[in-house]
């Protein structure tokens, strides 16, 4: 397993270089001169001139890019326009708050996905089994961001139990420890932040979650009904074993091996789901900074989000990789 | 792969599960309501989906009692009429985006299987460098970059959705090159374009279909996520993400504003998601377990 994981992590270093080649002729392809752009239109051809050697912008493409990706590597992605900071800090100051978020809609998604999905397997095409289904095909056709609008007519507007926007209420979270809110308040024993954060954390999570719930449900509930045909199934069945115990011993826990991948493999659409749901929440997380960056042009800053978002996702399937390999003995590579 | 259900041995034996059917009703009459919809819409829309009223400015829903079936928004422009057109406008967006993708995506799959070696390889890497970017944010950077218009935004759109026709239709293809009808052509002195051509591509637009159908759904709510960002079709068009983008403003104290957009996108993609969901399980039983990832 060992060099398949090693072989596994070399092959993710070509295709990092390949991406950061795409996104670099991305910028190369982008309508204007950036010179321009930066100097303003009435600047003379020689304070143009000026400015082009000072940012190499006069070599060869291929040397800029080999500049790009070198700084790259380093974490460096140039100053932010819009906040005048190193790029990497005002990434990393916003990634606590999206991965809580995530988190959330994870734990959101797999508490209500899996049970739902194995009682839907458990008795197939009752109105159980059809009930679930269809609430898993609404989960899959909502857009996450008007299923977040609605959300917050509903539990905002009209019922007024919780915040519309944001982290959490002012001055009630006490000093950062992590970055993540609701931790920060339990290590301090600071209940009513415990609850603050958690309250603020609902209904975007519920949000960008419904699709992987979705999702996993439909997957649980395939995979259930698989194994469920397996041998092994019969023998438990056969030995006169109550079918309660059939179920969770011998089937679930051999059923969640795909489950498991499907939840890896939308930790991705997550990522992007982000996006637009820290927006309409206005979550203070990576995804809504990246709308910011791009409403303000701000191209430092997005090509530093890209890349990090993209280095993430790609991390993201190569422990799933590994996972999958530890999980499910009978994979040897 | 063991069967999940019963029934679902032969082909025809699950179509006429009342599920099926309800499934193949509900979803059928959706898309086509909203296809017929979109078609003729400038004669179905009851007003100019531009025209700016002053007077009229956020009318809530008059169903049947007032002239604004479902309202007016911030500018006093009817939601019905605006709902109408933006169908025409995600609809014709999203099957240009499925259809140019389908294209991209069986012809490179096809050739990717049949050929093998270096060429398989360098589509393959390609492949997997463009899949290595979560999705929507190659389609957002692109739109970012390349700034806003029609044509980039298809661009924008294809640029990850030929990838999941490539995948599936190159193993396929790699099974068909060693069957014997591809092998007597060859023999007979086809050429590999007339082999793919004639041979390999008409056996992959069954899988192509049901690909399709849900990249179709896909598109539509990828299309509303860029429009709802203000980076997709220029302010002027309407379309379901930017109408979304502009009710969410007045979500407090206008409420049909975001609503009815929202609605026409998830019926739409619900919709199209029964049909593909009956389509996958008639046509290729196989891709049960994929389609849900589609």
């Amino acid at each position: 397993m060992g060099t398949y994981l090693l072989r596994r992590l070399i092959g993710t270093i070509p295709v990092m270089v390949l991406i950061s080649l795409l996104v670099f002729l991305l910028i190369q392809a982008a309508p204007g001169d950036p010179t321009l752009m930066l100097l303003g239109e009435d600047s003379t051809q020689e304070d143009i001139d000026r400015a082009r050697e000072r940012w190499g912008l006069d070599q060869p493409v291929y040397v800029q890019y080999v500049k790009f990706f070198m700084s790259a590597v380093k974490g460096d992605f140039g100053r932010s326009f819009k906040y005048d900071e190193p790029v990497l800090d005002v990434i990393v100051a916003r990634i606590p708050a999206t991965l809580e978020l995530a988190t959330a809609s994870v734990i959101i998604a797999v508490i209500f996905a899996i049970p739902l999905g194995v009682w839907a397997a458990a008795k197939p095409n009752s109105w159980v089994d059809n009930t679930g289904t269809t609430f898993g095909l609404f989960g899959i056709s909502m857009p996450s961001f008007w299923f977040g609008i609605m959300l917050i007519l509903l539990f905002a507007g009209i019922l007024n139990i919780l915040p519309s926007a944001g982290r959490d209420t002012y001055g009630i979270s006490g000093e950062p420890i992590t970055g993540f809110y609701i931790l920060d308040s339990a290590l301090q024993g600071n209940w009513a932040g415990v609850r603050d954060g958690a309250e603020h954390v609902f209904l975007p999570a519920l949000a960008l979650g419904s699709n992987m719930l979705g999702i996993l449900m439909r997957v649980t509930r395939s995979s259930v009904l698989e194994v469920m045909h397996e041998e092994y199934v019969t023998t438990a069945r056969a030995k006169g074993l109550v079918e309660r115990k059939v179920l969770w011993r011998h089937v679930v826990s051999n059923a969640l091996i795909p489950v498991i991948t499907v939840v890896g493999l939308e930790l991705g659409t997550l990522l992007s789901g982000s996006i637009i749901v820290e927006t309409v929440f206005s979550w203070p997380g990576s995804g809504s900074l990246l709308v910011t960056a791009l409403n303000a042009r701000d191209h430092p800053l997005v090509t530093g989000l890209v890349l990090v978002y993209t280095a993430a996702f790609v991390a993201i399937n190569f422990l799933i990789d590994v996972l999958y390999a530890i999980i499910d003995p009978r994979i040897r590579y | 792969m063991g069967q999940p259900e019963a029934g679902t041995t032969r082909r025809g034996g699950q179509w006429w599960r009342p599920w099926m059917r309800t499934k193949v009703y509900i979803g059928g009459s959706i898309v086509v309501i909203f296809a017929i919809v979109g078609a003729f819409g400038p004669f179905v829309a009851p007003y100019d989906p531009n025209h700016q009223s002053l007077e009229s400015m956020l009318w809530a829903p008059q169903w049947f009692w007032g002239p604004h079936f479902l309202g007016t928004d911030n500018l006093g422009r009817d939601i019905l009429s605006r709902i109408i057109f933006g169908a025409r406008v995600s609809l014709l967006i999203a099957f240009a985006v499925v259809f140019i993708s389908g294209l991209v995506g069986v012809i490179l799959g096809a050739t990717s299987g049949y050929f093998g070696g270096n060429i398989d390889f360098t589509i393959q890497k390609f492949v997997e460098v463009v899949w290595a970017f979560p999705p929507l944010l190659l389609a957002l950077s692109i739109m970012a970059f390349l700034g806003q218009g029609l044509g980039n935004l298809i661009l924008a759109l294809v640029a990850q959705r030929w990838i999941q026709y490539c995948r599936v239709t190159r193993g396929q293809s790699l099974s068909l090159k060693a069957r014997e009808f591809v092998i007597s052509a060859k023999s007979l002195g086809a050429s590999h374009t007339q082999i793919i051509a004639r041979h390999i591509i008409p056996n992959l637009i069954q899988v192509s279909l049901v690909i399709g159908t849900f990249a179709m759904a896909s598109s539509i709510i990828s299309e509303a996520s860029l429009s709802f960002l203000g980076l997709g079709v220029p302010p002027e068009i309407p379309t379901w993400g930017t109408m979304l983008a502009d009710g969410r403003i007045y979500i407090s104290t206008a409420w049909w504003l975001a609503l009815f957009p929202g609605l026409s996108i998830f019926v739409t993609v619900l919709g199209i998601n029964l049909l593909g969901d009956a389509l996958r399980d008639v046509l290729d039983p196989r891709l049960k377990r994929a389609g849900t990832y589609i």
